[in-house]
């Protein structure tokens, strides 16, 4: 059963590639895999870092995912990233004149570390999140044993994230309408009233879901209803380990010749 | 979808149901009504009446201070096992289907109920089938409730009980917020159903079409029972607990 079906997200490339068709509990577990054999490379290691790009490189294409798309998407990390490009000038120890600026060898490489491993851990959750609905991702945590609780809060929030939505945007519609414009940060009272009202209603309607819940029988566990169907099998969870084997091989030789 | 339980027995007996919140105000001050088997009745009364308090009683949600409630002869009590049988006797479809329909598809969400009763695998996807087909709904079985129409949602919100096979089915204002060809369209899909109903509103006219007998609740107790043709055409009886027809309609069948 596609129990994915109209749960695409925003980072979701719909495509019938044989990276979307792997059961998303193995590409769950090879993308926390991989970015644990990139973390763990020493890092004067550059061909690692290469060899690491490489990886992502092929598995984008067989994802039919462009690199242009990869390579814009990964702007998000940039706010996380601008510490490293101060480290080469507070940095201590020996230093380097490159562009007429004096720069700390220690410092270079921190910011190389930071910023190499940074971006192809992006990468990598890019390509998950490609390939992978929300609904499949729930799923796929679900069946790795991820505490129900979280899985749950997360169900929910991919239910009424769209209701919640639409409630704020007909409030803000009803203030617009009544006059409000709120242009500066000082206008902003009826925003933050909205808001307040918002936590309200979404908390009145948590007590009514509840409600409904138990009418249905529900004791305080969610029945495990289609978990069963469609799990991974052995074939595809050798297919989804090729790519950590081949990173875990490469960290471990980065490892062996430093 | 009836099943196990003897003809004979009403699937709907409440007997003098008194309820007091816990900051004392009183919602139910005796409350008597007898549902027989395959029937359908309406539950009128103004807002504030008491309604929706008398139909958390139904499956033991709310507990009476008072009386008695069975269900197809099964008492309504406390005890865990009980409630569960109760909770699939009585199938309560609430007024607004995002609260009933909580998860991210409408087969997940109809199955969620007799998963509850501890069916899985084929059976419980035979049940499922079965629910959404008799609400005309089994196309979008793997559809997002939120990209249905308000119409559609409220069929599933169906669904999502009738996969429990309930002996009575309660439902809380159930033409609300429907257009005109959806509450037509749901109202042709309730006429079918082979179950007891209950109905709680007060559209009147949607009272009339559907059930032969209505009963009256204003402030806690029922005041009128009878014949929905005969209620209906009493005014001062409608106007003295703020009920209303609409200006044009009048409650002669053809």
């Amino acid at each position: 059963m596609p129990v994915g079906a109209g749960h695409a997200h925003v980072l979701y490339r719909d495509a019938n590639s044989p990276v979307h068709r792997l059961p998303p509990e193995v590409k769950i577990a090879a993308m926390v895999a991989f970015t644990v054999a990139v973390v763990a490379t020493p890092r004067a290691a550059f061909w690692a870092i290469g060899a690491y790009a490489l990886l992502v490189a092929v598995v984008a294409a067989l994802a039919r995912v462009s690199l242009p798309w990869l390579l814009t998407r990964s702007a998000i990390e940039l706010p996380f990233v601008l510490f490293a490009f101060a480290l080469p000038f507070i940095g201590a120890g020996e230093r380097v004149e490159a562009l007429g600026m004096s720069l700390s060898v220690e410092g270079l490489h921190g910011a190389w570390n930071i910023l190499a491993k940074g971006t192809l851990g992006v990468w990598a959750s890019l390509l998950l999140a490609a390939t992978t609905t929300t609904r499949d991702l729930i799923v796929g945590l679900d069946r790795l044993r991820c505490p129900q609780i979280i899985t749950q809060i997360a169900t929910f929030m991919l239910r009424y994230l769209d209701v919640l939505v639409g409630e704020a945007r007909r409030m803000r519609v009803a203030r617009i309408s009544r006059g409000d414009d709120p242009r500066f940060l000082w206008q902003l009272r009826g925003f933050a009233a909205g808001i307040g009202t918002l936590f309200l209603r979404a908390f009145e309607r948590g007590e009514r879901v509840y409600l409904a819940m138990l009418s249905r029988g529900y004791t305080g566990r969610m029945p495990a209803v289609w978990q069963g169907a469609g799990a991974a099998t052995t074939g595809q969870w050798l297919i989804g380990a090729t790519v950590p084997l081949l990173a875990g091989t490469v960290a471990a030789t980065a490892v062996v010749l430093t | 979808m009836i099943q196990d339980v003897p003809s004979t027995t009403p699937s709907l007996d409440v007997r003098g149901v008194r309820y007091a919140y816990p900051d004392g105000h009183v919602a139910l001050h005796g409350v008597d009504l007898t549902v027989a088997r395959g029937e359908r009745v309406a539950l009128l009364g103004p807002n504030g009446a008491g309604k929706t308090t008398l139909v958390l009683h139904l499956n033991g949600i709310l507990t009476a201070t008072e009386g008695s409630i069975t269900v197809g002869g099964l008492a309504v009590e406390a005890d865990r096992a009980r409630l569960a049988e109760i909770r699939r006797r009585v199938g309560i479809v609430f007024q607004d289907p995002d609260d009933q329909l909580f998860l991210p598809t409408v087969a997940e969400d109809v199955a969620f109920g007799p998963a509850n009763l501890g069916l899985r695998g084929a059976d419980l996807a035979a049940r499922v089938d079965e629910a959404l087909a008799a609400v005309g709904m089994s196309a979008q079985r793997d559809r997002a409730p939120h990209h249905l129409s308000f119409g559609q949602r409220r069929r599933v919100a169906v669904a999502t009980v009738l996969a429990m096979r309930p002996e009575i089915l309660v439902l809380d204002e159930p033409s609300s917020n429907l257009d005109p060809a959806a509450r037509r369209e749901l109202a042709t899909i309730l006429r079918a159903l082979p179950v007891t109903l209950l109905m709680v509103t007060h559209d009147l006219p949607y009272a009339f079409e559907l059930c032969d007998r209505s009963v009256i609740l204003d402030a806690g107790r029922i005041v009128a029972d009878g014949p929905t043709a005969d209620l209906l055409g009493d005014e001062e009886l409608l106007a003295r607990h703020r009920l209303e027809l609409p200006y044009p309609f009048s409650p002669v069948r053809k």
